[in-house]
């Protein structure tokens, strides 16, 4: 087997190892169907942008979640639905399902329960941008020896 | 009328020369980078012209300056100006363009205020090739009439 055929091999079992354990449904499977020449890192892009969301969004329920006087649960809410709305559009089933967890905590007004959401939300999100920067240098392993990136139904 | 997300389809089965069409325009309004960023590239993929706008007052003001589109696809909620908003500055102004509503999963009550604002067709995000061939349909079928 020539190395382009194990570094494809090896991307198409990790990217059936991201879907099998949750990491990301098939909306991001159409994210690579629409990566083609005319925009070759849209991926990548799409990912970059939803990493500057997550952490962006993260900050700011920690932020609201810290203060001491009174939480405001709204604002706490708002930036679950945005990071709900980014996660579903790139396929971050995991990311996606906590923030469906964190939302019934905000609504029941319940501090102890956003926390948790927080800490989970945190971790998968770390975890995913960890697998997706794995599944990207695998990537740019392929077409470095010259190969195509299969893509993954 | 709303409709949520299908499931998986190839783009093959849709991307026929019946709806690749470069006559076609789009405006994509959406407070995400990164939903503008994807729905900006899916609507190209059918080879749309697109632009984007980062909230409901840049919309309403380009339609202001003389800019049409044949098809606006309108996040709810935003800042500055929201969905609904828009949607009812855009149809008050005498715009016809087809105008499609794209939320996030909210309860029924808050999709049938952004469909009474006058929108044509209102789906949850993000939207899937199956949606976007079927918008196209409609558009060429309304250019023929």
């Amino acid at each position: 087997m020539d190395v382009v055929n194990q570094l494809q091999r090896q991307f198409i079992d990790y990217s059936a190892s991201l879907h099998r354990e949750g990491f990301l449904d098939d909306q991001f499977t159409q994210l690579q169907k629409l990566q083609d020449d005319n925009s070759p890192d849209f991926v990548v892009e799409v990912a970059s942008l939803f990493f500057e969301d997550c952490e962006k969004l993260i900050n700011n329920m920690a932020r609201a979640l810290e203060q001491q006087q009174g939480v405001d649960f709204k604002q706490v809410d708002a930036s679950v639905h945005q990071l709900k709305g980014s996660s579903s559009s790139i396929g971050a089933m995991r990311v996606k399902d906590v923030c469906i967890a964190f939302r019934s905590f905000c609504e029941a007004q319940n501090r102890e329960g956003c926390l948790r959401c927080l800490q989970q939300v945190t971790h998968e999100y770390s975890l995913l941008k960890n697998k997706l920067q794995t599944l990207f240098r695998l990537q740019q392993q392929i077409l470095a020896a010259g190969g195509s990136i299969p893509v993954v139904e | 009328m709303s409709g949520n997300g299908a499931s998986s389809s190839s783009l093959n089965m849709i991307s026929g020369e019946d709806v690749v069409n470069n006559n076609l325009s789009a405006l994509v309004v959406d407070d995400s980078p990164l939903l503008r960023l994807l729905h900006d590239i899916h609507l190209k993929k059918y080879g749309l012209k697109v632009q984007v706008a980062e909230n409901g007052k840049v919309a309403v003001d380009l339609f202001h300056l003389g800019a049409s589109f044949d098809l606006v696809l309108m996040d709810k909620e935003m800042p500055v100006m929201n969905g609904v908003e828009a949607t009812k500055e855009l149809r008050a102004m005498g715009v016809t363009s087809m105008i499609v509503g794209v939320t996030s999963k909210d309860g029924p009550g808050e999709q049938q205020a952004f469909m009474e604002a006058g929108l044509d067709y209102c789906f949850e995000k993000p939207l899937t090739p199956e949606i976007i061939s079927f918008l196209l349909e409609e558009l060429n079928k309304h250019n023929k009439d």
